[in-house]
Order: structure tokens, then C-alpha cells, then sequence
């Protein structure tokens, strides 16, 4: 009897995992299929290297979104890791334990909050004050990213903090023993031996980051252009494919464009990714 | 005679509400090693970690009393912890090697304290794995990592990584408790060789090994120091009739 349950359980959790592969893989096929034949009308040279954005000229330069989502993140990572990790640092070894048990729940509410909400706060808060401090309507990239920084924060913080708590005690006695300061056994002992986690924070964060279509669509202007300063209306792969395929039909040309791009910001997603773990793992000793 | 390196004087600890320690009074002679036995949660360990502080970095420690180390009571408002620890090691119940590599381990100490031209390293490094009876086992793979080693090594580095910053006072906390037996012998032959130098302060569930290892012995019991004697005396000759029950194993 106990057995058979065994076997039974065996099979009911190899057939969970085959099918949530077979779901993922065919969304990467889809999505690959249909983008692929953007190149029936498109060269691969012009999707890429072109700027020019215009489908019903049937122009198909998708270059500003692929580096707006590159600039957007890499922005939002910028301002939000030296936060997050300090803050990490700060609740996981400085904080008495009263304040952890009020912040700590409270950035775990944060991570839940909804992306929309987020996206008006920006629109309410950050637009007009950009918007004022440099003679501009205030929507762009700079905007964009301090949202997106606050967004994925509370995702960095948590995941670095947990981190930093599960390191053994014995390896912080081990470095106070020597006569090293907090601050000393903090960064050279504690963040190093913390960093796969702190790691993962990031990617977490940055998947995070350059998925984000609703909070971003809300604040960059949506303009197909190259950014020129913090307060220029810009666009990314995801608020560019949110605002263009409710307009497009099924198989057209600027449909497969769109498709395209949902790939590249599938596979450039998945390349950091892999790229991060590489460095993680060349880093450990 | 040798003179007088550590002494405890009306020491009392307490965690919150409870007392783990009472009315501790000690001496520690310079150059010799010194045993504490006695059952768990005696508090053997707990006097161990006042003699460096170590207890700090716990909350709600109160303690009372005098330690002195070298005439100067450490816990005198304007004793620098960092200047304590690095007169006063200390080697832990498990070895504790850093995630990094073994240069890196041994390193880090002298560095933090402000060593940094390389020459000057290398030659800690080398000095310090030689003393700690290392160096022959790993000095061609110094850039790997300390994980790597087997425990009774990583017990060895532990201590080879506690002799870099140069202290005088080296505090054992059951160093060989979590040791084969081949590796707790190399760990004890150690404590002779380096006894010379050093004063040594070992904490042991095992008898034999205090009576093997240890100039004098100091028994506790229930947070109270019961007896503390030359390690001869206290195994042949006990004075407290508790001290006689616990090393013939009647308790404990």
C-alpha cells in the first residue's frame, strides 16, 4: 500500500514538473515562432540597429526600446541596491530587535503592493518635481527608474537580509574574536559569504525591473525616441509592446515586431541572468 | 614563580534574570596552561567568553566583578575591545574558517589590523601555519579555499589564523570536541608547543585530555567555581568532596 502511494506520488510530481516545462517552453516557442517572422518583411539589421520606430510607414527600428530597458534597469539597480543592501545590513545587524519586528513585516507589505500604484505615485509625485527641476514636462527615464527603484527595493532588501541572517554566528564570533570592528566583519566577512543570496536579491529585483510595463507606461512619456536628458519622453520593449497590441492584428507585420521584441526581452532577461550566475559563481572560492 | 597574567575578582553574570555566573575569583599564571572542567552549563564557557569580551555581542548579559589582564581591568570603560581581542584569541567549538581561501583566512586578521605590503603578509601566513603544524599540509594550495580542508586542519587554521595578530593570551573553547581522535592529539600537542609563548586557557568536557594537557585545573559547577588547584593535585588529591564525585564520574 505504502508503496504503491510512493510510486502514485512519484508520478503526480514528475508529471507537475513536466508540465509546468511544457507550459514555459511553449510560451518561448509561441512567442519565438510568431517573432521570427517579423524578418519576412523586416531586416534583422534595421530591427536592431534602427531607431526609427514608425510601423505605419512600415519602419520597424526597435534599437530605442532594447536600450531604453537596458538604461531603465541598469538606472533602477543603480539607485536601489545601495539601499537595499543597507538597509539589509542595518535591519539584519544593527537594528534592535523591536525596530526589526516592525520594519521587517512592513517591507514584506511593500513588495506586494501593486504595480499601478506605484505607477501614480510617479505620475503624481516624481513627474512634477523632475519636471520642474529641469524645464521639461517631467515623463522620462528618470522618473521611470526612481519608480522602479522603489518597486524593487522592499524584493532586494528581504531576500539580502535573509541572507545576511542565515550566516552562521560562529563565522561573525570567528572575526569579532580576531579584534575586527562590526563594520569590519560586516564587509569582509558577513556581505562576501552573504553575496549568492544578496545575488539572487538583485536578479529577483531586476527581473523585476525590466519586466515592469504598467508603473513605467504611466511615467516615460512613450515617446519612440532616444532619451536626451532625465525629463525626455522615451520608450522600452514592454510599454511599447503594452501600448501597440491592443492596435495591431494578429500577423501583421508590427503584431510580429511586437512579438519580437517580447522575445528579445525574453532572451535578454534570461542572459543576465545566466550572466550574473556565472560572475556569482567565478567570485566564490 | 611566574607572575600573574589574568585575574577574575568578584565576577557575577547574568542572562536576564538568570545568573549563569557567581562570585567567580581566579588567577592565571603567565606561560601556563590552565583547564576548565566541569558538566554542561556550568558555565566553564561563559567565564571563558568574559576573558575577551565575546559575551558582549550577546543581549541582556549584565555582568559585575573585575577582570584583569595584565593589571588592566577589561572592563574599564575606556578598554578598547579591539586591542583586548587581539591580546586575547580564541579558537571555538567548531572550527569557524571564513568562505575564503587559506592565505585569505590566516590574512585577515594582520590585515584588518593594518598590515598590508605583501612580503609582510606571506611571511605571517607562513609562521603562522609552521607554528599551528599546518604549513607542510597545505603550503601549495594557499589560494584554495579553507572549506576544503578536512575538520582537524580546519581546527589547526582556526588557530594558526588566531596566532597572525600575535596575541599572548589564547582561549580554547572544546577545541577538540568536534575532532577525530588523530586530530585532537595534533591539536594537543599543539597546546605544548605553543605553551611556552603563550598563556593558554582550554575549556574540556574531557577529563583526560586536561589532565594530559594542563598545568593547573579549575572545576565548575551550577555557575560556581568549585575547586582550582595544579591539574596533579585536583586529579589525585581533590579537596571538595564534589570535585572528587565528578572526576571519578559519579556525575556529569
Amino acid at each position: 500500500m505504502s508503496k504503491r502511494t510512493d510510486r502514485l506520488m512519484r508520478g503526480v510530481f514528475i508529471a507537475s514538473a513536466t508540465f509546468v516545462s511544457i507550459i514555459i517552453f511553449s510560451i518561448i516557442l509561441f512567442v519565438g515562432k510568431q517573432g521570427v517572422q517579423t524578418f519576412r518583411d523586416v531586416s534583422p539589421a534595421e530591427f536592431f540597429f534602427s531607431t526609427d520606430w514608425t510601423p505605419l510607414e512600415n519602419r520597424y527600428g526597435a534599437l530605442v526600446f532594447i536600450l531604453g530597458s537596458f538604461l531603465l534597469t541598469g538606472l533602477a539597480l543603480l539607485f536601489a541596491v545601495p539601499f537595499a543592501v543597507g538597509g539589509a545590513i542595518f535591519l539584519a545587524k544593527y537594528a534592535p530587535s523591536w525596530v526589526r519586528e516592525i520594519l521587517r513585516p512592513a517591507v514584506d507589505l511593500f513588495v506586494g503592493i501593486p504595480s499601478v500604484v506605484y505607477g501614480l505615485v510617479g505620475l503624481t509625485v516624481f513627474v512634477p518635481w523632475i519636471g520642474k527641476a529641469t524645464g521639461t514636462a517631467g515623463f522620462g527615464v528618470l522618473a521611470a527608474a526612481l519608480i522602479l527603484a522603489i518597486m524593487i527595493l522592499p524584493t532586494i532588501l528581504s531576500v539580502s537580509e535573509d541572507a545576511l541572517r542565515t550566516i552562521s554566528r560562529s563565522l561573525e564570533e570567528g572575526s569579532y574574536a580576531l579584534g575586527a570592528t562590526r563594520w569590519q566583519t560586516i564587509r569582509l566577512v558577513l556581505l562576501p559569504a552573504a553575496s549568492p543570496g544578496v545575488l539572487t536579491g538583485i536578479i529577483l529585483g531586476m527581473g523585476r525591473a525590466i519586466g515592469e510595463a504598467m508603473a513605467v507606461q504611466m511615467v516615460i512619456g512613450n515617446a519612440p525616441l532616444l532619451p536626451t536628458g532625465p525629463g525626455s519622453p522615451t520608450s522600452v520593449l514592454t510599454t511599447e509592446i503594452v501600448k501597440d497590441m491592443p492596435n495591431s492584428i494578429f500577423g501583421s507585420t508590427v503584431n510580429n515586431a511586437l512579438f519580437l521584441m517580447s522575445l528579445v526581452l525574453l532572451l535578454v532577461s534570461l542572459v543576465l541572468i545566466l550572466l550574473i550566475r556565472v560572475i556569482a559563481s567565478r567570485r566564490e572560492v | 614563580m611566574t607572575s600573574e597574567k589574568i585575574r577574575v575578582q568578584d565576577l557575577n553574570l547574568y542572562y536576564g534574570d538568570n545568573q549563569a555566573l557567581h562570585d567567580i575569583q581566579l588567577s592565571v599564571k603567565k606561560g601556563s596552561i590552565t583547564a576548565f572542567i566541569g558538566p554542561s552549563g556550568c558555565g566553564k564557557s561563559t567565564l571563558l567568553r568574559t576573558l575577551n569580551r565575546m559575551n558582549d555581542l550577546i543581549d541582556n548579559v549584565r555582568i559585575t566583578g573585575k577582570v584583569y589582564v595584565d593589571e588592566q581591568n577589561i572592563y574599564d570603560n575606556q578598554v578598547d575591545v579591539v586591542q583586548l581581542r587581539k591580546h586575547v584569541g580564541m579558537v571555538f567549538q567548531r572550527p569557524n574558517p571564513f568562505p575564503m581561501s587559506i592565505y585569505d583566512n590566516i590574512a585577515y586578521g594582520p590585515r584588518i589590523h593594518g598590515i598590508k605590503k605583501k612580503r609582510d603578509l606571506d611571511e605571517i601566513v607562513e609562521r603562522s601555519l609552521q607554528q599551528a603544524a599546518l604549513w607542510n599540509e597545505v603550503k601549495d594550495r594557499l589560494k584554495k579555499s579553507a572549506l576544503g580542508l578536512s575538520g582537524g586542519q580546519q581546527q589547526r587554521l582556526c588557530i594558526a589564523r588566531m596566532l597572525a595578530v600575535d596575541p599572548d593570551v589564547l582561549l580554547m573553547d572544546e577545541p577538540t570536541s568536534a575532532l577525530d581522535p588523530i586530530s585532537t592529539l595534533k591539536v594537543e600537542e599543539l597546546t605544548q608547543t605553543l605553551k611556552s609563548r603563550y598563556t593558554i586557557i582550554i575549556v574540556t568536557h574531557n577529563m583526560q585530555q586536561a589532565a594530559r594537557i594542563s598545568d593547573y585545573t579549575v572545576f565548575f559547577l551550577n555557575g560556581h567555581l568549585v575547586e582550582a588547584s595544579e591539574t596533579n593535585a585536583i586529579f589525585t588529591n581533590p579537596k571538595d568532596k564534589r570535585t572528587e564525585d565528578y572526576i571519578t564520574g559519579r556525575f556529569g
